[in-house]
């Protein structure tokens, strides 16, 4: 029960932080999908032909909810290396009567919670823009995971990187190349198997396969939904590692 | 209230050629501080207080040695520990997105205080550290001496019976300095086991009921002030000798006096302080 309070607290922390600037938040997010239905779902979209028979609208949209989920969750956890870097923050959790582990737990769920709200906007405004795909308890599920896989990514690179210009980097080398090659924009199966092979074992691929079968309706591979929930376990593991080993 | 026996810190840091080499911060101290006393580290710069508090406060580990509090070893026990020690960092270490009420609230969610019991503590403190009309500023807007109070009440938030203020002072001008030199031995009169670490003589003179002085990890004395103060000599002479002051250290007035009337050029008689202290243990003025 306490371990449970604990969560609660971290997660509360940073539930403050969103609710000073939830309209900031909520405006700021719809930008970048805007952006990507418009000139990728209107302007190029009209111009491909989706070989599986509906438009490239449908096609887009559950590659654009994996990218946006991706970016969004990751990047909510990042201020975690400034409260250990720079405002030393951290130390105030660390010193605390908490379970270690519940500080990667509420961090976490706070950016699922953050991943999970952008990606709302993202499904309202693909609706708008005429796109049909069906929302299923499943395909939230594997939103949710893939939120939770990169909020642990992101809070293992602020547990090890030094400066911000390090988690530029990461942003730069990690998350730039998923955004482009894992599927979102295009089918995996287009890229040279060596490419293709490496792709695959990268978590953003599974879930871009995952939402786009479950959002049209078309049977999903379990080993996809395996290799997210191992990169969670590992990401888990290695989070709490880390933060427990600031102690050094 | 604090036992500490023979307790190591090695760090592992690059050296002038760039070579990894092991660095002993803390080099085997032990401590006793009793229940309600208020203690003082002295040292200057890089002598392995701030090491060493951070060890008792679990933030790093200890490369070897053993620490007690209220009798129960540390190793173990450190969530209980937890809750008996509340911590003044040197740096500000406030959560910057947050208003003043709502890091103190923070705090008390993770020292599993009672909802009820929340917001009249915090209420208590805020007056306590004369902030209450700031509760709902952000810590940014904050001064440098009203964020040193916040950080006093934060610490004191869930009751500790123990408390580390690590510089506590630093950086602040006279007046709030001495404002804050207040509200420790206010701590101190409520019973709360008070360490502190400083590099200013008159701090540790004003503050503590007992000093230990401190230089390249090794504690050299431990003792009331005035003890220590006695040790060396109770009055110094200070004199001007090849364009550089000089001093020599009395156990007496009178034979202070004497000997400063054997000088020629600018003297004086002086009672001997911690600094004097310092000098004589380490052979070093700089830094403090």
């Amino acid at each position: 029960m306490q371990r449970i309070y604990d969560i609660g607290t971290v997660f509360w922390r940073d539930w403050v932080v969103l609710r000073h600037r939830l309209t900031a938040f909520i405006l700021s997010r719809m930008v970048a999908p805007l952006l990507y239905l418009v000139a990728f779902g209107w302007g190029l979209g009209r111009s491909i032909q989706n070989g599986a028979g509906g438009s490239y609208l449908d096609f887009l949209v559950p590659g654009i909810l994996a990218l946006n989920s991706m970016n969004i969750s990751f990047n909510s956890v990042t201020p975690v290396h400034a409260e250990r870097v720079y405002h030393k923050s951290i130390e105030e959790y660390m010193i605390a009567p908490i379970w270690p582990p519940a500080f990667v737990i509420g961090k976490v769920l706070a950016a699922v919670l953050r991943g999970m709200i952008s990606s709302a906007i993202i499904l309202v405004l693909a609706y708008f823009f005429g796109a049909h795909f069906a929302v299923t308890p499943l395909f939230l599920l594997i939103l949710v995971l893939n939120c939770a896989v990169f909020a642990e990514i992101g809070f293992v690179a602020a547990m090890f990187i030094r400066t911000y210009e390090e988690m530029g980097q990461v942003n730069t080398y990690i998350l730039l190349p998923m955004s482009f090659l894992c599927g979102t924009f295009f089918s995996t199966h287009t890229l040279p198997d060596a490419l293709r092979w490496f792709i695959e074992i990268l978590p953003l691929t599974h879930t871009s396969y995952l939402l786009r079968g479950l959002g049209s309706g078309v049977p999903v591979a379990s080993g996809s939904v395996v290799v997210l929930l191992l990169y969670l376990v590992v990401g888990f593991a290695i989070g709490c590692r880390a933060f427990i080993r600031l102690r050094r | 209230m604090i036992r500490v026996e023979n307790l190591v810190k090695k760090f592992l840091h690059k050296n002038a050629a760039g070579k990894t080499v092991e660095k002993t911060a803390v080099d085997g101290i032990s401590l006793h501080i009793g229940s309600g006393e208020i203690f003082g580290l002295l040292g200057p710069n890089g002598a392995g207080k701030t090491t060493t508090i951070r060890m008792l406060t679990m933030l790093t580990q200890p490369t070897s040695g053993e620490i007690y509090y209220a009798g129960q070893p540390l190793a173990g026990h450190e969530a209980a520990m937890k809750q008996l020690i509340g911590v003044v960092p040197q740096n500000l270490n406030f959560d910057q997105d947050l208003t003043v009420g709502e890091n103190l609230e923070l705090h008390a969610r993770l020292y599993h205080m009672e909802r009820e019991d929340r917001a009249s503590r915090i209420a208590e403190l805020l007056h306590y550290v004369e902030l209450e009309d700031v509760t709902h500023d952000s810590v940014r807007q904050l001064s440098g001496g009203m964020k040193r109070r916040l950080l006093i009440a934060r610490a004191l938030l869930h009751r500790p019976r123990i408390l580390f203020l690590d510089e506590p002072t630093v950086a602040l001008d006279p007046q709030v300095r001495r404002r804050i030199w207040e509200l420790i031995r206010r701590m101190g009169r409520d019973g709360v086991t008070v360490l502190i670490t400083t590099h200013y003589i008159e701090e540790a003179e004003t503050l503590c009921d007992r000093v230990a002085v401190m230089s390249h990890g090794h504690l050299l004395a431990v003792d009331s002030p005035e003890a220590l103060i006695h040790r060396v000599g109770a009055f110094a002479v200070e004199w001007e000798a090849d364009g550089s002051r000089d001093y020599h250290l009395f156990p007496a007035r009178q034979d202070a006096v004497a000997f400063a009337a054997g000088l020629t050029g600018s003297t004086s008689v002086r009672r001997a302080n911690l600094e004097d202290v310092f000098v004589e243990l380490t052979g070093r003025k700089e830094g403090l």
